[in-house]
């Protein structure tokens, strides 16, 4: 092969690349709310919503608060409000950026 | 603990540079969730070739190969028995094309693998056109669709024919396994897929993909409209396994063509006579599979 033509290959990871300066809306968990079935992050398709330790956040009752919960990850969500769509009890709430930065 | 329905491991990177709410990334997060790390995806001309994003940037944890829009069939056929001559059996290798790359222009490098009987993964990611060049017709659009080649201004000239069905065209190959998924439900998805981990020969799957840029809807309706689709028999979950036909998810909503469309701006411009001209189409279709899912099952239990 050609040294001055190498053939091209990726070698770094897209993480470096912070989509979420997409965002216009940004999903807000209200953890109260919030019964971490994990459908969130089921249909994240970044994906941008990791698993965090179960008492990291307020949870509902005792029981919701064994299960691990979802969190959001600001430096990559693209803010298509898929999750706030399809979550089961309307816990998280698309909120239009500029009123947050005031 | 966690409340976890589909694999834990992420072997898609976020950072990619898909658009809001895309269908495809979802498509290959759970194609890859299925697989596993030991994958060798190859992928032809299609959205997925930009969303890894900018060179040098990589977006999958597994190794990745770009080829010419129609060679997608045979470059899987090649990889495979090169890791077969080397003693690499356990290699899944995945190609992974639009519905263009596909139905279109990939036609016949697929129907030359899969005649051979290539022991490969391949995904048609179907969003309806050819959305990365800019919302061109396919031959997998649907009846009724606006396309930027079917415009609807003036002259009503949206699309008149109806979609290609590669699963049909598939099982006239004689193919061990071919199945339709929706990312709107990936626990079907990814057990169609583990599924084909243990079938030696070609295997092809149809996953319905929303493009939220394409058909004029909101991001956010991206996995409800792939519900819609389903619950409504536009695209219906099926599987056919060695001929024979079994539908892995019956609707239970009595949904019409019609509340599936309505959201989509590609649509809009249809008349009540012409949506249901579409359903009466969409109700033959849903009975004829229902027909094809007896036949096969009782020719199968005669043998």
């Amino acid at each position: 092969m050609n040294d001055d033509f190498p053939t091209p290959i990726t070698t770094e990871p897209s993480t470096k690349n912070k989509t979420g300066t997409w965002r216009t809306f940004r999903p807000v968990i209200k953890y109260e709310n919030c019964i971490r079935c994990m459908i969130c992050w089921k249909f994240c398709p970044e994906p941008a919503i990791i698993i965090v330790d179960s008492n990291k956040y307020v949870a509902k009752n005792d029981a919701i608060k064994k299960l691990d919960a979802p969190e959001i990850n600001y430096d990559f969500c693209k803010g298509c409000g898929i999750c706030a769509n399809e979550c089961p009890t309307k816990a998280i709430d698309m909120v239009f950026e500029e009123s947050l930065e005031e | 603990m966690k409340n976890l329905t589909i694999p834990e491991e992420e072997l898609m990177l976020p950072g990619h540079t898909a658009c809001l709410g895309c269908g495809a990334t979802l498509a290959m997060r759970y194609a890859l969730k299925a697989l596993g790390k030991n994958t060798i995806v190859t992928i032809p001309a299609c959205c997925w070739a930009v969303i890894p994003g900018v060179y040098p940037a990589r977006t999958l944890e597994v190794p990745l190969l770009y080829t010419a829009f129609e060679v997608t069939g045979a470059a899987i056929s090649g990889i495979k028995n090169a890791l077969e001559a080397t003693g690499n059996d356990d290699i899944n290798v995945l190609g992974f094309a639009g519905d263009g790359g596909t139905a279109d222009i990939g036609i016949q490098s697929l129907s030359g693998a899969v005649e051979r009987g290539e022991n490969v993964f391949y995904i048609m990611y179907d969003n309806e056109a050819y959305m990365n060049t800019g919302v061109q017709r396919s031959s997998s659009t649907p009846k009724g669709a606006w396309t930027t080649t079917t415009q609807v201004g003036k002259v009503r000239d949206w699309k008149k024919e109806k979609k290609k069905n590669m699963v049909e065209i598939m099982v006239a190959h004689n193919i061990p396994y071919a199945a339709t998924a929706s990312i709107a439900f990936p626990e079907d998805l990814i057990k169609k897929l583990e599924k084909g981990k243990n079938i030696k020969g070609p295997k092809f799957y149809h996953i319905y993909a929303t493009c939220p840029t394409g058909w004029r809807i909101s991001p956010s309706k991206t996995v409800e409209i792939a519900r819609l689709a389903v619950e409504s028999k536009v695209f219906p979950l099926y599987e056919v396994d060695h001929g024979v036909y079994n539908i892995t998810y019956m609707p239970k909503k009595n949904v019409s063509v019609k509340e599936y469309m309505l959201p989509q701006g590609r649509f809009r411009h249809l008349t009540e006579d012409e949506i249901k001209e579409i359903q009466s189409e969409v109700d033959k279709d849903w009975n004829l599979l229902l027909e094809k899912e007896k036949w096969t099952q009782s020719l199968n239990k005669v043998q």
